[in-house]
């Protein structure tokens, strides 16, 4: 069959502004919310832009995330390290490793650990506080907050919190990133974690690790193998996505003074913000490929006929855009009315670590909104500099300043 | 045994974890608020695992006759 010059290749170039998508992404959108796109190595695939059926994807049993790891088919760049882990499982397989994890990642938990994350949060103030002025946003805080929440909750030491830093970089390779790159990365890391459960397993601790070493040697729940891997993906998850969001939310409410002016004035709707920056902010590279599914059936999405076999994209950061659902899609507006939006995607691998993620965003601006008087970028959204390629939209340095304390 | 499913509609935030984990046991409504499909069951273990995975605990099960709660963890 010959090629259709008219199927677009994904991913597209990258979009112009960080707030926005680019013209080929807006021409997509507008034609149809499911559309066919042929990928790097040549292949098609389905990209998904509406937000109902993005959900519908992301919910529905005949959309599979095992079939995208089934044997011969090929892998694209952090998808390399997935085979086995969670992510790559369907129900009910899957919910034997979410069982695992889920106690520790329910918002009572994650409510209990407030007050503790309120103290990083506060730590990370006074340092900046006590430095130098202008300070780099993204390196002083945004990057240090949940790297140590997330090592809190493993029982990781926040002192090789550097270590998990330049592997998770490695990790969330583009298109272009070898996978010998990517794959050593992992290695270093799985070595690194299998030394720490030794040293749990002789000494016992309060933290999620060694909850996982007894789910293993009492009860048999996982393999060694698996045991290495859990903590490890739930670092890498809960680490630049965070921090990046972080990132990407305060430089969004700067290109918005009224609604940050309103924040200040008002930090009772931190929360309803939170859930508006989620909507509102892709934390994902232009390069980033969405976690695909793989049609088990032949199935009929947005009208369009699919059959079975065929792989799936879920764009979420453009459903949380679709003007059917949102009144004003692409305006961060504290006003929008609260609709679940699909930044933590949905369904039976909606992110585990959601309301972590929502309390530390909130704890975030707490600390930064009301400690840092006026805090503001000196420079340009123009001037932003982000690393090339990375699946997460990590940006170089983030240089804030603030009036005095 | 019968189990009595219940989601309270109050704590449900849409994620649509049980949908997902529990295919056909539960319906999501036009604000993503989640119900199960029947109120009444045999005991299930997809039930039982996405009311285990729920993020925010909104889903019970009890025993219809006893309306002891069925344990999660099983």
């Amino acid at each position: 069959m010959p090629a259709d010059p008219d199927i677009p290749r994904f991913p597209f170039p990258p979009a112009p502004a960080p707030y926005d998508f680019g013209p080929e992404m807006r021409g997509t959108m507008a034609k149809c919310p499911v559309n066919k796109v042929k990928l790097p190595d040549d292949s098609m695939a389905w990209l998904v832009t509406g937000y109902s059926e993005t959900r519908e994807v992301f919910i529905d049993s005949r959309y599979s995330r095992a079939l995208v790891f089934a044997p011969g088919r090929p892998l694209y760049g952090v998808e390399a390290t997935l085979p086995g882990s969670m992510t790559a499982m369907d129900p009910p397989e899957h919910s034997r490793f979410r069982k695992l994890v889920a106690t520790a990642f329910t918002d009572k938990r994650i409510q209990a650990l407030r007050p503790a994350v309120a103290r990083i949060v506060d730590d990370l103030i006074d340092k900046m506080i006590a430095g130098p002025r202008p300070a780099d946003l993204s390196h002083e805080f945004s990057l240090m907050l949940p790297a140590s929440v997330i090592c809190l909750l493993l029982g990781v030491p926040i002192s090789d919190v550097d270590k998990f830093h330049a592997w998770s970089n490695a990790m969330f390779g583009d298109w272009s990133r070898s996978q010998e790159e990517i794959g050593q990365a992992f290695a270093e890391m799985g070595g690194y974690m299998a030394g720490l459960i030794a040293a749990k397993r002789a000494e016992p601790a309060d933290d999620l690790i060694t909850l996982l070493i007894n789910a293993r040697d009492a009860e048999g729940k996982l393999s060694e193998t698996e045991l290495i891997q859990v903590p490890l993906q739930l670092l890498a998850a809960g680490h630049e996505t965070t921090a990046n969001s972080i990132n990407m939310s305060f430089v969004a409410l700067c290109q918005y003074p009224d609604e940050l002016a309103r924040l200040r004035a008002n930090p009772d709707l931190i929360p309803t913000a939170v859930e508006e920056l989620l909507r509102f902010v892709n934390i994902a590279g232009s390069s980033f490929v969405p976690l695909s599914r793989v049609t088990r059936e032949d199935v009929c999405l947005g009208g369009v006929d699919i059959p079975a076999g065929e792989t799936i994209l879920p764009a979420f950061y453009v459903a949380n855009r679709d003007p059917a659902v949102f009144a004003t899609p692409d305006r961060l507006n504290l006003d929008n009315p609260p609709k679940t939006h699909l930044a933590f995607g949905a369904g039976a691998h909606h992110c585990l670590g959601a309301q972590l993620a929502r309390m530390e965003l909130q704890e975030a601006f707490r600390g930064l909104l009301t400690r840092l008087p006026n805090l503001r970028m000196t420079i340009p959204l123009s001037e932003l500099e982000f690393r090339d390629g990375q699946a997460i939209a990590s940006m170089r340095e983030l240089p804030v300043t603030w009036d005095d304390v | 045994m019968t189990w009595r499913v219940t989601v309270d509609a109050a704590v449900c935030i849409g994620s649509g974890v049980c949908a997902g984990t529990a295919p056909g046991r539960f319906s999501l409504d036009a604000a993503q608020r989640s119900a199960p499909a029947r109120a009444l069951t045999e005991p299930d273990e997809r039930i039982r695992d996405a009311a285990f995975s729920c993020p925010v605990e909104a889903i019970t099960l009890t025993d219809a006759v006893t309306e002891e709660p069925v344990p999660l963890d099983g």
